[in-house]
């Protein structure tokens, strides 16, 4: 059975300290596992990730990565921790080209050249273009980009929020199929989604939330057939307030 | 008008360096800092005591270089200055925009710094007294450099120039070639993404104050170099300051470089047919004009 | 004792010419969130339009209309106003921060032309010629004044009086909407714009009267009456005595101005000759000192903005 890496208890958590958009969530994430958290529009699903990586203050509750205690560390502390966040949106840097974009996340590490050399041999478009502005981009090849930034200094843990947004069909499979693929090469992904079906089918456990709760968590084989993921999404099962 | 011309170039060149500072800080941190032209006075000052301090220490240090009236010891206390008033500008924001901008507005900092800004220019007048003064006594005669038309220029102008220019170049390089100077524009385009990235901001917004005093210090003596040293030299300076900060886009350090040249330019220029004691109006024509025109300026983003 | 009277009588009608500005200042920038940098530009069109349009005949300048005063006040209060008309169409719909640098720099502007511009305004030497009114009539220097503070003070009153029921009004409501969320504001249908025009035109005209009246308590404006440290000091009044509240206003205006004039006095009494020339610089750097001090300890001023109640809940519908 492999061990849990990140242990998050009844965290709440909002942006403004009287207005909590979590209450008391839990959430538990074993090694090199690809777990999933769903749910309907508000659920909290992007502000647990946020609260994880320091962006949204948390109230209570307490956070911990292999024993440590991270619960409300600096964003800019994630790296210490051999944590690497993944933004839903504007997850690039615009102004600075491709490899400008990898040389400022590794700018720290010695190793730096090579890192850059291995994330281009998996990601060729990324050396195709590593001259050119990151806001010249299409939306697939900026989540690639997005993705070895957070790749870049091999971090233990990744936090995805919504990888496949606003990507087709294909390149959004492409990017789920990359999560996965980086679980069986030893990295611990904590992913958020709305597209439920296809990211269900490749992750290993899931968590269901709804207005800031926990309402079922399962392993993700044993969820796709069930329908409780729906009557959740339309609200009509709820876990009672505690 | 070739001397405007001219003349305009080398003002600018000063404009452009505090203009550079003022609009990373007013990019980053979103407010009118009208403290940022006094930290050209500190700077001026400090390189006048420096000076004082070394020529006073190794005499041979004040022979004068060549044609300038630039000596290696003010060029010791340039270096100087430029550290002290870099420290001066991250303890200001440290001890006084800091704390207003967490207990009040944004609007706070902007009267804090019209406060501040009063503080400096008076203290500076009671150090060391309201009168001009310089950093050298000699006299530096023009160079003809033509007759036809008539172009006058002091060897000193140009050396500002270079050393102006030798600067924004040395920026360049960072911005453009150094993780270091990655980091900053990555904070300048996104402050939540570059903490992600693991950039910590306070410590990028305290190196951006350095910076800009820096600059500013360089500004100030190279005002001082081919003016005067007087308490009023922020007071003088803070609406051509402005003015190219809003010319270029605030935010954008080339724009602001290429502003600092154009408000030089135009406000010499202006003098060939606008009597001289109203050229201290023509930058802030230039700002009216801009913000009715193209508010973000050359190189800012569009407000969003 | 009767020079301190008269001192007295003096600092007071100073005061209170002040409070006037600040009033205006308080309703553009505590009433309605408007960052007026260049405050001294409307409150020299003031003074300079009063004593143009009120002085007698002078050689070298325009002017001298010798106009009834209460009219040439009137006119200087609608020279502040155009002034603001004109610089709040071109500035008002801009982010606080430029606002400030454009105001800013009208003032600059203003006092650069009303420096060289002698033909409009007598230049580096200022406006004479004006002569206060009714002077011929009373004899007495002493009750004169007291009679010129009477007349200040009642008109401190109105204004007062005046920008009170403009808080509790429906168009104070509207000017405290704007302020606080202009998007909801518009999304009731109020337009934002020609409400902030109003108010900055309506305190700029404020402002000018103030001005109209220090010009003719000295009988003589020149730009050394219109320099930035003007706006600074009107800044500073309204910020330590409260932005958003009228009393607040005059309260801070007689407590920055009794400070300066103090520090000033005392510098003169006890501090050596070498010292004196720089009375001023030393009062610059208290100012400046007592600004920056408030904005860290107590920014919304000694007395804060009070919550305006309009209209009272217990009103039966019918």
């Amino acid at each position: 059975m492999a061990e849990t890496l990140l242990h998050a208890t009844n965290i709440v958590a909002g942006y403004v300290k009287d207005l909590p958009i979590l209450k008391k969530v839990s959430i538990n994430v074993k090694k090199a596992s690809l777990t999933l958290i769903i749910g309907p529009n508000g659920a909290g699903k992007s502000t647990f990730i946020k609260a994880i990586a320091g962006v949204v203050p948390v109230t209570s509750g307490k956070i911990t990565l292999k024993g440590q205690d991270i619960t409300g560390i600096r964003p800019d502390q994630m790296s210490q921790h051999s944590i690497a966040y993944v933004p839903q949106s504007d997850n690039i840097f615009r102004a600075l080209t491709i490899r400008q974009n990898l040389e400022l996340v590794l700018r720290k590490n010695r190793t730096a050249i090579d890192r850059i050399d291995t994330l281009f041999m998996r990601f060729p478009i990324l050396k195709t273009k590593q001259t050119e502005k990151a806001g010249t981009l299409s939306g697939g090849q900026r989540q690639i980009l997005a993705v070895s930034m957070a790749l870049a200094a091999e971090p233990m843990l990744i936090l995805m929020d919504e990888p496949s947004a606003g990507l087709s069909p294909k390149a959004a499979q492409e990017v789920l199929q990359l999560a996965r693929d980086l679980t069986t090469e030893g990295v611990t992904i904590l992913l958020v989604e709305q597209n439920v079906n296809q990211a269900m089918r490749l992750s290993d456990h899931c968590y269901i939330l709804a207005e800031g709760q926990n309402q079922h968590d399962a392993d993700a084989a044993v969820l796709l057939n069930d329908p409780i993921v729906g009557e959740i999404y339309l609200g009509g099962k709820r876990m009672r307030a505690e | 008008m070739i001397q405007s011309l001219t003349d305009g170039i080398l003002v600018g060149a000063i404009v452009s360096l505090g203009a550079i500072g003022l609009t990373m800080v007013m990019h980053m941190l979103r407010f009118a800092n009208f403290s940022h032209a006094e930290l050209l006075s500190i700077g001026a000052y400090s390189a006048l005591v420096f000076d004082a301090l070394f020529s006073g220490i190794l005499p041979s240090l004040a022979n004068n270089i060549g044609p300038l009236s630039m000596t290696w010891a003010l060029i010791l206390s340039m270096l100087c200055a430029m550290g002290v008033t870099g420290l001066s500008a991250v303890l200001i924001n440290e001890f006084v925009f800091k704390r207003i901008r967490e207990k009040g507005s944004e609007l706070s900092m902007v009267f804090a710094s019209f406060g501040v800004a009063m503080i400096i220019r008076n203290v500076l007048g009671l150090i060391f007294g309201l009168k001009s003064q310089l950093y050298s006594n000699d006299i530096v005669f023009a160079v003809l450099v033509s007759s036809e038309p008539q172009l006058l220029i002091k060897p000193d102008q140009v050396f500002v120039l270079l050393a102006a220019l030798l600067i924004m170049l040395v920026l360049h390089f960072v911005l453009s070639h150094t993780t270091f100077g990655y980091a900053l524009r990555a904070v300048a385009e996104n402050p939540p993404l570059a903490e992600v990235s693991g950039i910590r901001l306070s410590r990028v917004i305290a190196l951006v104050w350095i910076i800009s005093g820096l600059l500013a210090a360089a500004a100030g003596v190279f005002y001082g170099l081919n003016n005067h040293i007087n308490p009023v030299i922020g007071r003088d300076l803070v609406l051509p300051i402005f003015a190219a900060t809003i010319v270029g886009g605030i935010g954008s350090v080339y724009g602001a470089v290429l502003g600092g040249f154009i408000v030089g330019i135009a406000a010499n220029m202006a003098l060939l047919v606008l009597p001289s004691g109203y050229s201290p109006a023509v930058p802030f024509i230039i700002i009216l004009v801009l913000l009715l025109v193209r508010p973000h300026g050359l190189f800012g983003e569009a407000e969003t | 004792m009767m020079g301190l009277v008269s001192y007295l009588v003096f600092f007071t009608t100073i005061a209170s010419i002040l409070a006037i500005a600040v009033l205006g200042l308080n309703l553009q920038w505590g009433n309605t969130g408007l960052f007026n940098g260049g405050v001294v530009a409307f409150f020299g069109a003031g003074a300079y339009g009063t004593l143009l349009l009120g002085g007698t005949p002078q050689a070298d300048h325009i002017g001298g209309f010798d106009l009834f005063y209460p009219l040439a006040l009137i006119g200087g209060a609608a020279a502040a106003g155009i002034l603001a008309w004109v610089v709040g169409r071109l500035t008002l719909h801009l982010r606080h921060d430029y606002l400030a640098i454009a105001t800013f720099g009208v003032a600059v502007t203003f006092e650069n032309v009303m420096r060289n511009a002698q033909g409009l305004s007598g230049g580096a030497k200022g406006l004479r010629g004006f002569n206060r009114p009714l002077e011929a009539w009373v004899n007495d220097g002493f009750i004169y004044n007291v009679l010129f503070l009477t007349v200040v003070v009642a008109l401190l009153i109105c204004t007062y009086w005046f920008l009170e029921r403009l808080i509790c009004s429906p168009y104070g409501r509207q000017l405290r909407a704007i302020r606080e969320d202009e998007i909801a504001a518009r999304s009731l249908g109020k337009n934002p714009g020609a409400i902030r025009l109003t108010a900055f035109i309506t305190g700029s005209c404020i402002l000018g009267l103030a001005g109209g009246l220090y010009a003719t308590f000295y009988a003589f404006v020149s730009p050394q009456d219109v320099l930035p440290t003007l706006t600074f000091q009107l800044w500073a009044m309204l910020i330590v005595g409260g932005a958003g509240n009228n009393r607040g206003a005059i309260f801070g205006t007689f407590l920055i101005w009794g400070t300066w004039t103090i520090s000033g006095w005392s510098l003169a009494r006890f501090a050596p000759v070498e010292v004196q020339l720089y009375t001023g610089t030393m009062q610059f750097i208290l100012i400046g000192l007592v600004i920056v001090g408030m904005l860290l300890w107590r920014p919304q001023g000694l007395l804060p903005e009070r919550l305006v109640v309009s209209q009272s809940g217990t009103k039966k519908l019918n």
